[in-house]
């Protein structure tokens, strides 16, 4: 595999007596969508800003593309940055907002002109190049700023919570338009998010953050169904922790457990009693008491349109799941 | 309700729009030195041409229009790295630093004119310190000259200009400053590309704040100023009280009010505009 695009080593960045980034150690490979992904206060943005330069770290250094990033001021560095809160110059128009980086970089007038028609045509905004900010919804908004730092091609572009701002039916179709450029442009793109839907559905890699550290990378496929950790398996998604053998714990995901009225023929089973069901559309959750005092969470498809079938609260109920069904886990 | 409504009202045609009918009426009047108001009613208009055939008006007119020009460009160019510095300052630190700004209001305006007299004198401080220090053996005097006036006139329109200018300065979005350097803007581009712009509706506020005022100043150009320096406000006030000739002294405050109407509509679409820019 080639160098990667960024190399962190060591990173670590203190304000007063709270640590943000502790000692992080990451590699993205280029042409990624990568994603960083924590609770607030974890240090995924702390990190990110470190990448474009506006955070010194304490200790530890950045490689961008092979070079030491040490003491380079953000006006220097190679990555370009679309922000939480867009920044867009509001005194001016959206095609000067978007040829604004091409301009400081002294590219000739003809030729910004031509990349900036081809940044909004990019992101479908050509037809309101002489629009001013204000004069534009917040989904606009966030694809001007999504221009403007695409137009110079930077090695990494740096998305801050890109799609936040946006309400939730705009979330949806943004994400696939993003994955799209990406893809398109062959860029890699850095995402902080705290939602981790948006980083399950676009990252082709994502870190998990908690306290400052990385606790696990990997595919989401693989920090869905292999948890690094108990706070991991509890932070995506739903996860029942049993204990297991040893001190060790098992992580049960709701869809792995099939509910029936009589005992199952799966590795395990056990009985309860169902207490509470939250219908979702697609599915069903439902929290299930045991014998035992602890309740389970369980998962069901609602394959029919018709409640047929469908379990009661108060109805006593077999949970089975395969032996394979869980994930293992030493902390 | 109303009665709330109506109070600025009444208070503006009571107090500004009768007094300013009074003067344009005596401004259209002749003088007539033995009758008590020494006014003649009527309704002439040889007060205004004279204004603006006579040497002495057109060139006190020039003397201040130059004279608030410049103390305005020096006022902005010392005011404007104040407000920034304050604005930037950590916020627990500013209000310290504007009430070090407003502190001079403390003391009376005519007391802190005086000083300035007692520092630019012959014999005072500043050239006692040249002398002592060996700088100069023999300084020139400053106060009586049109720099004591400029000096004056920056001295006590300061604040004006820095409290405008720190309001539009402080609620900069420091977020766009990033987004200039990240897209590859050096500071100095970041701040004439945007902190500037930005900031020009406090510029022109500030300039405004004190222009208009040091157009008509009277106090620093009579106190400060020497003989041979003409503004426009010691014109009025000679004309009214040396010469006691009203209708001269009310044309010249009716020209005065005219010429500064249009700085002041000037403001007033460029506040409108930048609220509707910012909405």
């Amino acid at each position: 595999m080639s160098e990667p695009i960024v190399r962190i080593e060591g990173l670590a960045k203190r304000y007063g007596p709270v640590v943000a980034v502790d000692e992080v150690d990451l590699e993205i490979e280029r042409g990624e969508l990568f994603a960083l992904l924590g609770g607030s206060g974890c240090g995924k943005t702390t990190l990110l800003r470190m990448l474009a330069g506006f955070e010194t770290p304490d200790a530890g250094r950045v490689l961008i593309d092979g070079q030491d990033m040490t003491g380079v001021p953000p006006h220097l560095r190679p990555v370009n940055m679309m922000f939480q809160s867009y920044a867009l110059f509001p005194h001016m128009t959206v095609a000067d907002n978007v040829g604004y980086g091409l301009r400081r970089e002294g590219v000739a007038r003809a030729e910004t002109d031509r990349r900036v028609v081809e940044a909004l045509e990019q992101v479908r905004l050509a037809d309101l190049a002489r629009r001013r900010p204000s004069q534009l919804s917040g989904g606009q908004r966030q694809r001007v700023a999504l221009a403007r730092a695409l137009v110079k091609r930077p090695k990494l572009l740096l998305l801050d919570e890109p799609l936040a701002a946006l309400d939730r039916k705009l979330r949806e179709g943004t994400r696939f338009e993003l994955v799209r450029l990406q893809e398109e442009l062959g860029l890699t793109f850095v995402m902080v998010t705290h939602d981790q839907d948006e980083a399950m559905s676009m990252a082709s890699r994502m870190a998990v953050m908690d306290a400052g550290r990385i606790v696990q990378v990997g595919s989401p496929h693989e920090v869905y169904e292999r948890p690094a950790s108990r706070f991991v398996a509890d932070f995506i998604g739903i996860a029942n922790i049993l204990p297991a053998a040893e001190g060790r714990w098992l992580a049960l995901r709701p869809e792995k457990i099939v509910l029936s009225t009589a005992r199952p023929d799966t590795a395990h089973a056990v009985a309860g009693q169902i207490i509470d069901i939250a219908y979702e559309g697609g599915r069903s959750l439902h929290r299930v008491a045991l014998d035992d005092g602890s309740v389970m969470m369980v998962a069901t498809a609602n394959i029919a349109r018709t409640p047929d079938g469908s379990f009661r609260r108060g109805e006593t109920i077999w949970l089975g799941w395969a032996a394979d069904a869980g994930h293992p886990l030493d902390t | 309700m109303r009665a709330v409504i109506a109070l600025p009202f009444v208070w503006l045609g009571v107090f500004f729009l009768l007094p300013f009918a009074l003067v344009l009426a005596i401004a259209l009047g002749t003088n007539a030195p033995d009758s008590v108001p020494p006014v003649e009613l009527g309704f002439s208009l040889k007060n205004f041409t004279l204004l603006f055939t006579d040497d002495l008006y057109l060139a006190a007119w020039l003397t201040s229009l130059r004279i608030a020009a410049t103390s305005t460009i020096v006022t902005l160019l010392l005011g404007y790295p104040m407000a920034y510095a304050i604005a930037r300052a950590a916020p627990e630190r500013r209000p310290l630093l504007l009430m070090l700004v407003v502190l001079p209001f403390w003391t009376s305006f005519l007391i802190r004119v005086y000083a300035w007299m007692g520092l630019l004198d012959e014999n005072g401080l500043l050239n006692q310190f040249l002398r002592w220090s060996g700088l100069a053996a023999n300084p020139t005097t400053i106060l009586g000259t049109d720099w004591a006036i400029l000096l004056g006139i920056v001295y006590a329109y300061l604040p004006f200009m820095v409290l405008p200018l720190y309001a539009t300065l402080e609620k900069l979005d420091t977020g766009l400053l990033e987004a200039a350097a990240d897209l590859g803007a050096r500071p100095i581009a970041a701040f004439l590309t945007i902190t500037l712009p930005l900031s020009l509706p406090g510029v022109v506020a500030g300039c405004l704040l004190v222009f208009i005022p040091a157009v008509g100043e009277f106090v620093i150009p009579d106190l400060l100023g020497g003989t041979q320096t003409l503004m426009i406000g010691k014109v009025l006030w000679d004309e009214f009280f040396t010469n006691a000739d009203w209708p001269i002294a009310s044309a010249v405050a009716i020209c005065l009010l005219v010429l500064l109407v249009g700085p002041i509509a000037l403001f007033q679409r460029q506040q409108a505009r930048s609220l509707e820019r910012h909405r």
